[in-house]
C-alpha cells in the first residue's frame, strides 16, 4: 500500500530533473530526451491519480500522451537530421539562425 | 515496511539515478541508455500501481520503439562528446532563480495537499485491458480517431523533412 503522495513526489522530482537536463545540456538530441523524461514524469502522475481515484480515464490519457510522444519523436528526429546536415553540428549554440 | 513500499523505493531510486545519469553523461548514447533505465523503472512502477496495459505499452513503445529511434539517429549522425560552453548571463541570472522558483512552487503545492487521497492500489486489483478498450472506443472515440490523423501527419512530416532536396 504505497501512498499516492509518494508517486506524486517522485513524478515532481523526475519532472524537475527533466527541466534541469533541458536547461543545462547542449546536445540537441539530449534536449529531446529531456522532453521525453518530462512526459514520462507526467504519465506517472496520471496513472497514480487514476488508480487513487479508481477511474481508468487517466490511463487512457497516458496512452494518448505516448502516441503524441511517438509522433513528436518522429518529426523531431527528422528536424535534427536536417539540422545536422545543414549545420554540421548538434550543439544548440550553433543553431542560431532565428536569434536576434 | 511492507514489500510494496520496498519495491517502490527500489524502483524510484533506479528512476532517479537514471535521470541524474542522463544529466551527468557527456556522450548522447550514454544519456539514451540512462533514459531506458528510467523508462523500465517507470514500467515497474506502473505494474506496482496495477496498470498492466500501460506497463506493456511503456516497454514496447517507449523502451522499444522510441528509444531505438533515438539510438538509431545518434549512431547515424555519429556525434561525439558534447563540448563544454560557458553559460549565458541570461541562464545564470534568470534561469537558475526561475528553476528554484518552479521547484519551490511544486514543493509547496505538494506540501499543502493533505493526505486525503486514498492509497494507490488499495485493493491490489489490476485495470483490465477490457475496461481500457471499452473507455477508448466509447468515451474517448473522437480523440482516438484524431490520433490516427496525428500519426498520419507525423509520418508525412518526417518524410518531407528527412528527404534530400533535388
Amino acid at each position: 500500500m504505497v501512498p499516492t503522495n509518494y508517486y506524486i513526489i517522485l513524478s515532481a522530482v523526475l519532472f524537475g530533473l527533466g527541466i534541469i537536463a533541458f536547461v543545462f545540456k547542449r546536445n540537441i538530441i539530449t534536449l529531446f530526451m529531456a522532453i521525453e523524461l518530462m512526459l514520462n514524469a507526467v504519465n506517472l502522475a496520471f496513472v497514480a491519480f487514476s488508480r487513487a481515484l479508481g477511474k481508468p480515464d487517466g490511463e487512457v490519457f497516458v496512452l494518448f500522451v505516448i502516441v503524441v510522444a511517438a509522433a513528436e519523436a518522429a518529426v523531431g528526429l527528422g528536424i535534427i537530421i536536417l539540422t545536422a546536415r545543414n549545420r554540421r553540428s548538434l550543439n544548440v549554440e550553433r543553431v542560431n539562425l532565428l536569434k536576434l | 515496511m511492507t514489500p510494496s513500499i520496498l519495491i517502490f523505493f527500489v524502483l524510484a531510486a533506479l528512476a532517479v539515478i537514471g535521470a541524474v545519469s542522463l544529466i551527468l553523461q557527456r556522450h548522447p548514447i550514454h544519456s539514451a541508455l540512462s533514459l531506458i533505465v528510467v523508462m523500465v523503472a517507470l514500467a515497474g512502477l506502473y505494474l506496482l500501481l496495477g496498470a498492466e496495459f500501460v506497463t506493456a505499452v511503456q516497454i514496447i513503445v517507449y523502451g522499444g520503439a522510441i528509444m531505438v529511434l533515438f539510438i538509431f539517429v545518434i549512431m547515424l549522425l555519429n556525434d561525439g562528446e558534447e563540448e563544454r560552453t560557458n553559460f549565458s548571463k541570461l541562464a545564470t541570472f534568470g534561469g537558475i532563480p526561475l528553476a528554484v522558483a518552479i521547484a519551490g512552487l511544486i514543493a509547496a503545492a505538494i506540501a499543502h495537499s493533505t493526505g486525503d487521497l486514498p492509497a494507490a492500489t488499495a485493493n491490489g486489483s489490476l485495470t483490465s485491458s477490457k475496461t481500457l478498450s471499452m473507455l477508448i472506443f466509447t468515451d474517448f472515440v473522437y480523440p482516438f480517431e484524431l490520433t490516427s490523423f496525428l500519426i498520419l501527419i507525423a509520418i508525412l512530416g518526417a518524410i518531407v523533412l528527412a528527404q534530400r532536396e533535388n
